[in-house]
């Protein structure tokens, strides 16, 4: 495969970037929610190229036994890249970039987690970026958020992430790897929508005052439509468990 | 009620998630739900419900946070001088201890491996847990101590109520109708023992189904309706006279 070159130009004449998007649009998303037997709960995101498999463990058990907390829930995060998640072979060993993010994930989520009702116990979050294409840790925030709904914990409110960031010398949301890399600033950001809470906020890059609040502007309403989608694939994987009149058509009842 | 501005996002028994705002105004807010100024949310996935204005969730999926009174099923994981280590399906490993069996302060662990050993099946009850403690177990009790026979399965916690019923009416209804005994276990764990094997299959199909359709109408039809058919193949396997 020929080595990846810097793009000329991010934006085109027309206002369009890179992969044809408007500066306000988000990538596709697809959201999958109980995908995973074994987990407690479990969850996949498709965003744009980035493909991600959350699986969520607990409340249970901890071990070992010297990390308890006697008043809440430990929650342990791992990030990480499988290593046919890149276009060149990332070393399956944990970098320094995966364990930071293992931890702005963790505490990008817990004030969701009310922890307190499972106290001495652990709750355990793991992230599979199979395929990586910028905006990871905002997706698996996403997808994370989702499984730990689905393992049936408590939680405050959902968490949604998303990018924004500045391209071409254009205020643009959810970058993509080629605009991240080769763009003037990027900043995700993490919100719990209903409470208006932002859980995790970085930056990387120059931005002014103006174009900050831009971004952050952008990357909220992102969120919220986020949001949106998340509370619909709970809704799509549970619906059917729940009917209010008539009882489902299945075959079921004959032995 | 004061009435001023009521007003109900989610409908009286409507599938919501954690963070949806169930309502505005003078509502109490009650289990798997919280309140913010004037609006109240859901915290869990589960079903939503209003008793007079009251609002609560009944998760569809919870993992069992043991109680005082349970009833549970659980195996012995470890044994020890002063008892056993049972796991009971919750994130809070149990402790019955000896003296609940042996009335008597001092034993040798001999002892307590004659009576019970790993991986034996225990029908328990909960006479203690709080936040800081794990749960005690007790066996004295009619017809509580070792599972001897009968069939195990485990179904999500959260199902345990539908599986009982309105106070007791679909697990005494499921008796009743295939003459089978059932030990529902509060953790999830449920024992089943029959007469005949093929009872015991069906009786058990009957479980998975009520796991399954829980929060659906017209469950105790269906249920009444897949016993009856079971059990007529199964009598003539059996070959019971006239």
């Amino acid at each position: 495969m020929s080595k990846e070159k810097a793009p000329e130009r991010l934006i085109d004449d027309s206002g369009l970037r890179i992969d044809g998007r408007r500066p306000e649009d988000l990538r596709p998303i697809k959201l999958e929610v109980g995908v995973l037997e074994n987990a407690d709960g479990s969850a996949f995101i498709q965003q744009g190229k980035n493909k991600i498999l959350v699986g969520v463990f607990g409340p249970r058990e901890i071990h070992p036994k010297h990390m308890v907390l006697p008043d809440r829930a430990v929650i342990r995060c791992r990030y990480r890249m499988a290593p046919f998640s890149t276009e060149e072979r990332k070393n399956p060993a944990p970098s320094r970039r995966e364990i930071e993010i293992s931890k702005v994930i963790r505490e990008a989520l817990e004030p969701a987690v009310m922890s307190e009702y499972y106290p001495r116990t652990v709750i355990d979050i793991f992230i599979e970026a199979l395929q990586c294409d910028g905006g990871t840790r905002c997706a698996g925030i996403v997808a994370a958020s989702l499984a730990l709904a689905d393992a049936g914990i408590s939680m405050k409110e959902l968490v949604s992430a998303c990018s924004a960031g500045k391209v071409g010398g254009q205020v643009v949301v959810d970058l993509c790897d080629l605009e991240d890399k080769y763009g003037e600033a990027d900043l995700p950001v993490a919100l719990m929508p209903n409470l208006s809470a932002v859980t995790l906020i970085q930056m990387d890059g120059k931005l002014s005052r103006e174009e900050f609040e831009k971004a952050l502007d952008m990357a909220s309403e992102a969120c919220r439509q986020i949001r949106n989608f998340q509370a619909e694939a709970l809704r799509h994987k549970y619906q059917g468990m729940v009917d209010t009149e008539e009882p489902p058509a299945t075959g079921e009842a004959s032995k | 009620m004061s009435g001023a501005s009521l007003t109900m996002y989610a409908q009286k028994k409507q599938l919501v998630t954690p963070g949806e705002l169930l309502a505005q105004g003078d509502y109490y807010p009650d289990l798997n739900t919280f309140k913010i100024g004037n609006s109240v949310y859901s915290t869990i996935l589960g079903i939503s419900d209003l008793r007079e204005n009251r609002l609560s969730v009944v998760p569809l999926k919870h993992c069992y946070i043991p109680s005082v009174g349970d009833l549970v099923i659980g195996t012995i994981v470890d044994i020890g001088m002063s008892g056993w280590s049972v796991d009971i399906n919750s994130p809070y490993p149990a402790l019955l201890l000896a003296t609940e069996v042996l009335n008597r302060q001092h034993s040798q662990r001999t002892e307590t491996d004659r009576i019970f050993s790993v991986g034996d099946l225990v029908k328990a009850k909960v006479i203690a847990f709080d936040r800081t403690r794990d749960p005690l177990l007790t066996v004295k009790d009619r017809g509580l101590g070792k599972v001897t026979h009968g069939r195990v399965m485990k179904i999500s916690a959260s199902k345990i109520p539908s599986l009982i019923g309105k106070e007791g009416s679909m697990i005494s209804m499921l008796k009743k109708e295939s003459s089978c005994s059932l030990s529902v276990g509060q953790n999830g764990i449920v024992l089943v023992t029959c007469e005949s094997p093929e009872n015991e299959e069906l009786v058990m199909d009957v479980v998975k189904m009520i796991e399954r359709e829980a929060h659906t109408h017209g469950l105790t039809d269906r249920v009444l309706d897949m016993i009856k058919k079971g059990r007529k193949g199964g009598k003539v396997v059996e070959g019971e006279g006239p």
